[in-house]
């Protein structure tokens, strides 16, 4: 059961319970619609960018747990970066939820994102933590298509 | 919650549960340090050791060609192959063995219908009508069809407990009907359809109907005489057979007519450059290599199932279906989705606050499989309005303990997330 207990921790519950930056952006600059067809979770991500700085950032959608804490947990950490280092942090997320689940993640290089880290464990979930992150690169690029985590 | 709440259904004196778990070994295992509670039957059945003897017999003796050599493994990899065709036509009761058609699942099925019927009926303005619970293998097949032939697609309503709206329905068969496509049971909602009504409205004005029976084949007896659509489709891996077979029932003065859906080696009677002969009947279906080893695996499980009987599959399966029923209803904020009159053992749910995909994985945990998400029924999900739903499907080898430990397994998610 430890796997479950690192999975959903009490810091992915409570994002799950209380999304951070969640509702509409009604002065965002761009957005992306994700879309992870395997379990129907859909969200909406909306960007403020000024210059190269992302100043701010909500999402809308549903979806399970882990898709809906990631994107919270997401929000929080790109909020007033800049758009290279919000690239950057994806790059790492990604190396992270990628590594096999036997090998050490580099938690220094994604700070509070360590907590989805329990995801390596459930290969069906990885796409569910990644859907934020995609729809972001998404936004950012401000790609015509809904993002797709297939 | 004690486990044990509801009464235990008494086992039928002719149906031993335990005696038929027993001839499947994929059963036999531990998932996550759990005992395997199989509870995702409508995805696909597990298969009895005597199917899997089957394959591996093929393999092992009679791999060869079939309608193609003189030699002895030739001969004897035919014999099995028809002779799987001929238990396939007494299990639907079809008038001749020229009416099975092997494809490679019900997808195939429907996509040669909706090619070599559609594209040679189907004109501009005409309509196909399908419902509003079809899996995405029966809508999408007409929706190109449509798109190829300029007829329209129309979708019968259904209503909150998942039953189709027959005055609805009765409204949409009109003239310009030229097809009814609908499934006899939904995977999503356990429905089983009033076919034989449908069938008759579809009738009056001369529509040919196909019904998609992929979940009905391993639930319940299906009479293609008694019942009389043109075509019934089903899918080999969901009535405990191989995946890679599946087969087409068509009505033979009807298949006579058709066209050929692909070309190729066996669908053929003689070829020149000029111009090629179709081959009879069912063989005009059937270009290329079959899945041979696949279509004998299917006879077998058919022979399997036959050998229980659908009485008994029949009578286990409504009693899990009452328990299941009565068990899951009870869990704390779960509502079912799939509440037809006449419901087969598919039990689709959703839990507040709870999203589907948590409770699979958490539920996994303790060793039940079940499935979560659309179902390949996304329209479904919208008439609900629902991202997702929760389901467990039950065969003839599943129990009372089994749908226990859901339950034990439900309450663990809730004291997860809760
Ligand atoms: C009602 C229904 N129709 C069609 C299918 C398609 O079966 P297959 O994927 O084997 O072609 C399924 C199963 O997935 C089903 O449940």
């Amino acid at each position: 059961m430890q796997d479950l207990h690192d999975l959903y921790q009490e810091v992915i519950l409570d994002h799950n319970r209380r999304p951070r930056n969640f509702g509409p952006l009604p002065d965002a600059t761009q957005s992306a619609k994700g879309h992870n067809p395997l379990c129907g979770d859909k969200l909406t991500l909306s960007l403020k960018v000024e210059g190269d700085r992302i100043t701010d950032v909500m999402f809308e959608g549903s979806g399970c747990a882990i898709s809906k804490s990631s994107a919270s947990l997401m929000t929080d950490a790109i909020k007033g970066r800049t758009v290279d280092e919000a690239t950057e942090l994806f790059d790492r997320f990604h190396q992270m939820v990628t590594t096999p689940s036997d090998q050490p993640v580099d938690e220094a290089a994604v700070g509070k994102l360590a907590v989805l880290a329990g995801v390596r464990e459930f290969p069906a979930r990885v796409k569910c933590a990644s859907l934020a992150w995609h729809t972001l690169k998404a936004a950012l690029t401000k790609a015509p298509d809904p993002a797709k985590t297939e | 919650m004690t486990p044990h709440a509801v009464p235990v259904p008494a086992a039928s004196s002719s149906f031993d549960v335990k005696a038929v778990r027993a001839q499947f070994p994929a059963l036999q295992q531990q998932v996550h340090g759990k005992p395997l509670a199989y509870l995702d039957n409508a995805a696909t059945t597990q298969k009895p050791q005597v199917v899997i003897d089957a394959l591996r017999h093929y393999y092992e003796r009679d791999n060869a060609n079939v309608h193609r050599g003189v030699h002895a493994l030739s001969e004897r990899a035919t014999a099995a192959f028809e002779a799987s065709r001929r238990t396939v036509q007494q299990l639907v009761n079809a008038v001749s063995e020229r009416e099975i058609v092997f494809t490679r699942n019900a997808t195939e099925s429907i996509n040669l219908v909706a090619r070599a019927w559609g594209d040679w009926q189907l004109k501009p303005g005409d309509e196909v009508l399908i419902s509003a619970m079809e899996h995405h293998s029966n809508i999408v097949p007409w929706q190109m069809a449509c798109a190829r032939t300029g007829a329209i697609l129309k979708v019968a309503p259904i209503d909150d407990r998942g039953d189709v709206i027959m005055e609805e329905f009765e409204r949409l068969v009109t003239t310009k009907t030229k097809m009814v496509a609908v499934v006899h049971l939904s995977n999503v909602l356990g429905t089983i359809n009033p076919v034989e009504e449908m069938i008759a409205l579809a009738r009056r004005v001369g529509a040919t109907v196909l019904i998609d029976g992929s979940q009905a084949a391993y639930h319940m007896a299906v009479d293609v005489q008694a019942m009389a659509p043109d075509f019934y489709v089903f899918t080999g891996h969901k009535i405990y057979g191989p995946t890679g077979i599946g087969v087409l029932y068509g009505r033979e003065s009807l298949l006579d007519a058709m066209p050929p859906f692909l070309g190729g080696g066996d669908m053929i009677s003689s070829v020149t450059f000029e111009k090629s002969e179709w081959n009879g009947l069912p063989y005009k279906f059937e270009a290329g290599t079959p899945n041979i080893a696949a279509a004998i695996g299917l006879g077998r499980a058919v022979e399997f199932v036959r050998d229980i009987g659908f009485e008994a599959i029949g009578a286990h399966e409504a009693a899990l279906l009452a328990y299941a029923t009565e068990r899951l209803s009870a869990v704390p904020g779960l509502r079912l989705v799939g509440t037809a009159r006449r419901k087969a053992s598919v039990l689709s749910f959703v839990m507040s606050d709870l999203h589907p995909h948590d409770i699979g994985t958490i539920v996994d945990r303790e060793g039940v499989a079940i499935r979560t998400g659309h179902h390949c029924a996304q329209p479904v999900m919208d008439r609900y309005s629902i991202p997702a739903t929760a389901r467990a499907s039950l065969a003839m080898y599943n129990t009372t303990d089994e749908i226990d430990a859901l339950v034990v397994a439900l309450d663990r998610v809730r004291h997860l997330l809760g």
